[in-house]
């Protein structure tokens, strides 16, 4: 199913099979324009600015894989809009074209009865699931790491938080009877590395964990549309309160293992060290490491942006985001004097704990000159972010407070 | 050309039943080309780079990442042999460190210095 075209073969053939609404999207003017992301954010000038198929105008990182990160200015409202969501392949080519009538979810395996699943019988033969949920690539705001690390340089919009609907994996584990001793469960999407000597992507969960958490969903619509193809369509895995390296895209395999999962994608990849922050020393090194898993709290100032000009006397609308692993945010405070004093943040309409919380706070700058402002939160068990940003050699898990600055005029 | 036609009609016709549906049954996309603003910087050995790097992965995987001496760009160019299993022979791979250790070099005397990544400028005092 998954496409292995050429790149310039691809577009003539799959216009003639053109089927279905919206079937075929191509991007347009992608490089002609040579739109750039002006920020004054210094990871991100500069960057292209470019529209991919179903998705609107999004910051480049890499064409070769595609990974394309939303500008800040969407994390205003606390559900980002689809086409708008960020997007993150770790192997070319992704799936370029699905076809539902040959698409099939497989779950066997350790278990007494092997599924085969179509999208229909997703969703006609077990109760639907919806929840709110943030989706957050490991590496987010990798590019702010000081000393600075090798991979994708992302700034802070590999992130999005949509609601996902779709079938609770335990249902589909209920209906296909895991025998006794199964350790695993292993997912994996029908995207097709280049070369057959590329690891495909494949990550596996906890048997016990999946036992605890009745949220994992094999989701098939994002704030009640299927989901674009570069997130995932027709399926992918959600995993509430986890980085998005386990929410597989495109899942077809789910195999129950009375093992270990045996993959270069957990037992290389994705891991960080075993110590309870996740860190070590900046520029150090570690001896030993653990799978990533869950989110730690983050807080984001979304308006003003950096750089801002505000006018000295007039009130400011402070907004911004929060989220943590799905205990919920507790309470947001905002500094406007660089962390000398703090004050609670107004939070906005809670969409479940796994959800962007939306805060907002009003300040009048009384004086001219530069303000740091910055955030923080907590969540409902007491977890906070540290002043000093945690380091790992791969950059992941970055959750420091966040400081912008603006120019009071 | 009738028979084109005809086809078109047929295949809005199912456009239009499955739009009412709201799924579609068959999705296609067509990923546009390589990033044309991420160039890499000329330098001894560019063309081994774009014949073995850029196999499988766009320019802007190199240019994007932070200056690093020899040491990290093998490391680097080692994993992409022993875990991704490009086909890259001892020799070229000498170039390729060679090449990315002088062009993406640490402090390259042809380039401005690099800014902190971080966001905010220096602290008020």
């Amino acid at each position: 199913m998954s496409s292995h075209f050429p790149r310039s073969a691809l577009s003539r053939r799959h216009f003639l099979s053109l089927v279905g609404t919206a079937a075929t999207v191509a991007g347009s003017g992608f490089f002609e324009t040579s739109k750039a992301y002006a920020a004054e954010d210094l990871i991100l000038a500069g960057r292209p600015l470019v529209r991919y198929p179903e998705k609107t105008d999004l910051i480049l990182l890499t064409s070769r894989p595609p990974q394309l990160e939303t500008p800040m200015h969407y994390f205003e409202q606390a559900i980002t809009p689809n086409e708008a969501f960020y997007v993150r392949y770790h192997t070319f080519p992704p799936p370029t074209h699905i076809d539902l009538a040959t698409w099939r979810l497989r779950l066997a395996g350790h278990v007494e009865h092997p599924l085969e699943l179509s999208l229909d019988d997703l969703k006609s033969q077990f109760s639907p699931r919806r929840l709110v949920a943030v989706n957050q690539c490991s590496g987010n705001s990798r590019g702010r790491s000081e000393p600075r690390v090798m991979g994708g340089q992302w700034g802070d919009g590999a992130m999005g938080n949509a609601e996902w609907t779709g079938v609770r994996l335990q249902d589909l584990l209920r209906r296909a009877g895991v025998k006794n001793g199964a350790v695993e469960v292993a997912f994996r999407g029908f995207d097709d590395p280049a070369a057959q000597t590329i690891p495909h992507f494949a990550k596996s969960l906890a048997m016990n964990m999946i036992e605890e958490s009745p949220d994992i969903l094999v989701a098939f619509e994002m704030n009640g549309q299927p989901l674009p193809t570069l997130n995932g369509f027709p399926a992918r895995l959600v995993v509430p309160g986890w980085f998005a390296t386990y929410w597989v895209k495109h899942v077809t395999e789910i195999t129950v293992l009375d093992h270990e999962f045996d993959s270069f994608w957990m037992q290389k990849a994705y891991r960080i060290p075993a110590s309870p922050c996740g860190c070590v020393e900046p520029g150090g090194t570690v001896a030993q490491t653990v799978p990533i898993n869950r989110m730690k709290v983050r807080s984001f100032i979304i308006f003003p942006q950096e750089g801002a000009r505000v006018p000295v006397g007039r009130p400011v609308g402070l907004k911004g985001i929060a989220f943590d692993a799905g205990y919920g945010i507790d309470s947001v405070e905002i500094s406007t004097d660089d962390g000398d004093s703090w004050r609670r943040a107004r939070l906005g309409q809670d969409l479940g704990a796994y959800s962007f919380r939306e805060w907002s706070a009003p300040w009048t700058p009384t004086k001219r000159g530069n303000f740091q402002l910055n955030v923080r939160a907590v969540n409902r068990v007491g977890e906070s972010q540290p002043s000093e940003a945690a380091w790992n050699p791969n950059g992941y898990m970055r959750n420091v407070i966040e400081k912008i600055q603006v120019i009071a005029i | 050309m009738k028979r084109a036609a005809l086809r078109l009609v047929l295949i809005f016709g199912i456009a239009a039943l499955l739009a009412a549906r709201g799924f579609p049954q068959v999705k296609s996309i067509e990923l546009p080309g390589d990033n044309a603003m991420a160039e890499l910087k000329p330098g001894p050995g560019v063309d081994v780079v774009r014949a073995q790097c850029i196999a499988c992965h766009s320019t802007d995987y190199i240019v994007r990442q932070p200056r690093s001496d020899a040491k990290r760009w093998e490391g680097e160019v080692k994993k992409m042999i022993s875990v991704y299993g490009a086909p890259i022979g001892e020799a070229d791979a000498k170039v390729i460190v060679n090449y990315l250790a002088a062009v993406y070099g640490p402090a390259p005397a042809d380039a401005p210095k690099e800014k902190k990544p971080t966001k905010s400028g220096p602290k008020a005092p």
